[in-house]
């Protein structure tokens, strides 16, 4: 990637935290592409919102319990975390219900940021 | 853009969360299991159909062979094989895979 | 691999790094210190409790770049550059000063 060069990348989160993989491993892929300085957003479509419901506690499933590294993407510069309108009245949830600030944005407002990336990752 | 969908319409909700995001003017291309969303009389192809006003629908067609369904595809939607499915790719900057 | 600390034995992984962060005491920094050939003074001490304190919090060891700003925010700008944590740590703060504090290998350390 060209120096001074700024892309936009997005990534979509669409999976519950613990079920599958894929939470955790986007977590990871943030946190390592954030050294390249890029114009980086998270959005949470679907089950996906369920990573940001508070309160996690993993020891009785004996996984590590990621949701605290949530609130380090700050420090990484990472503050554009939008949540799926749609997804979170689905599931019985509301804003407050996030372990983190977010954005609720519907799913049509989602998609016309997608429109303006460079790129989507996909979770 | 460019959205794939690989997951049947019938199984999980991959379908719908896509068409209702998908912008006008943008492309929706149907593989692996996604393939049974282009096919005749699914719970699903009513939304389909409606999409097609909004978006352009592909699928790929080796998917609906391997699956016994090419005989019923859904009026409206275009039927591409790996090389179209690549130049849909090339075509679109940026593509979501709704996994 | 494992390093033995007062007669007990500490499991580490192929490059050194303590396998369970719970086992961590200061002896055993002290080891692993040894190892890294670095003196233990009270501004490396600074750094492996900012560090381990950053662990618990966010269950993460931060890149180079996020600790050298939290560390200015929280010891002072003094202390919050690379070059003040790079002479305190000449193969790597996130690294070598990861490892001394018992914390896995950085996400995204190479």
């Amino acid at each position: 990637m060209s120096e001074g060069q700024i892309k936009k990348f997005m990534y979509i989160n669409r999976k519950a935290p613990h079920g599958t993989v894929y939470a955790l491993e986007s977590l990871e892929v943030v946190l390592i592409a954030a050294a390249f300085d890029q114009d980086v957003s998270l959005a949470f479509m679907d089950d996906g919102v369920y990573q940001l419901k508070k309160g996690f506690n993993t020891k009785g499933i004996e996984v590590k319990n990621f949701q605290p590294t949530y609130r380090a993407l700050d420090d990484y510069d990472i503050q554009k975390l939008y949540v799926e309108k749609e997804a979170l009245a689905a599931r019985g949830l509301t804003e407050e219900d996030m372990c983190v600030p977010v954005e609720v944005r519907t799913r049509a407002e989602i998609g016309q940021l997608m429109e303006t990336q460079d790129v989507i990752l996909s979770f | 853009m460019l959205h794939i969908v690989n997951k049947s319409p019938l199984d999980r909700n991959a379908l719908d969360t896509c068409l209702a995001t998908a912008q006008p003017g943008g492309a929706v291309l149907l593989i692996e299991d996604g393939v049974y969303a282009a096919t005749t009389g699914t719970t699903a192809a009513a939304r389909l159909t409606q999409a097609m006003g909004q978006v352009k629908i592909y699928a790929l067609k080796p998917d609906l062979d391997a699956r016994g369904m090419s005989d019923h595809v859904l009026q409206g939607v275009e039927l591409v094989d790996y090389g179209g499915f690549v130049d849909l790719v090339a075509e679109h900057p940026v593509c979501q895979s709704w996994l | 691999m494992a390093i033995e600390v007062n007669g007990k034995q500490y499991d580490t992984d192929e490059e050194g790094y303590l396998t369970d962060l719970n086992e961590w005491n200061e002896d055993v920094a002290k080891v692993l210190a040894e190892q890294e050939n670095v003196n233990l003074s009270e501004q490396h001490w600074e750094v492996i409790n900012f560090l381990r304190e950053y662990y618990n919090e966010f269950q993460i060891a931060p890149a180079v770049r996020v600790l050298t700003k939290a560390i200015g925010k929280k010891l002072g700008a003094d202390k919050g550059n690379s070059q003040y944590l790079y002479e305190l740590f000449p193969y790597g703060p996130a690294k070598q000063a990861c490892k001394i504090a018992g914390l896995p290998k950085p996400t995204g350390c190479v």
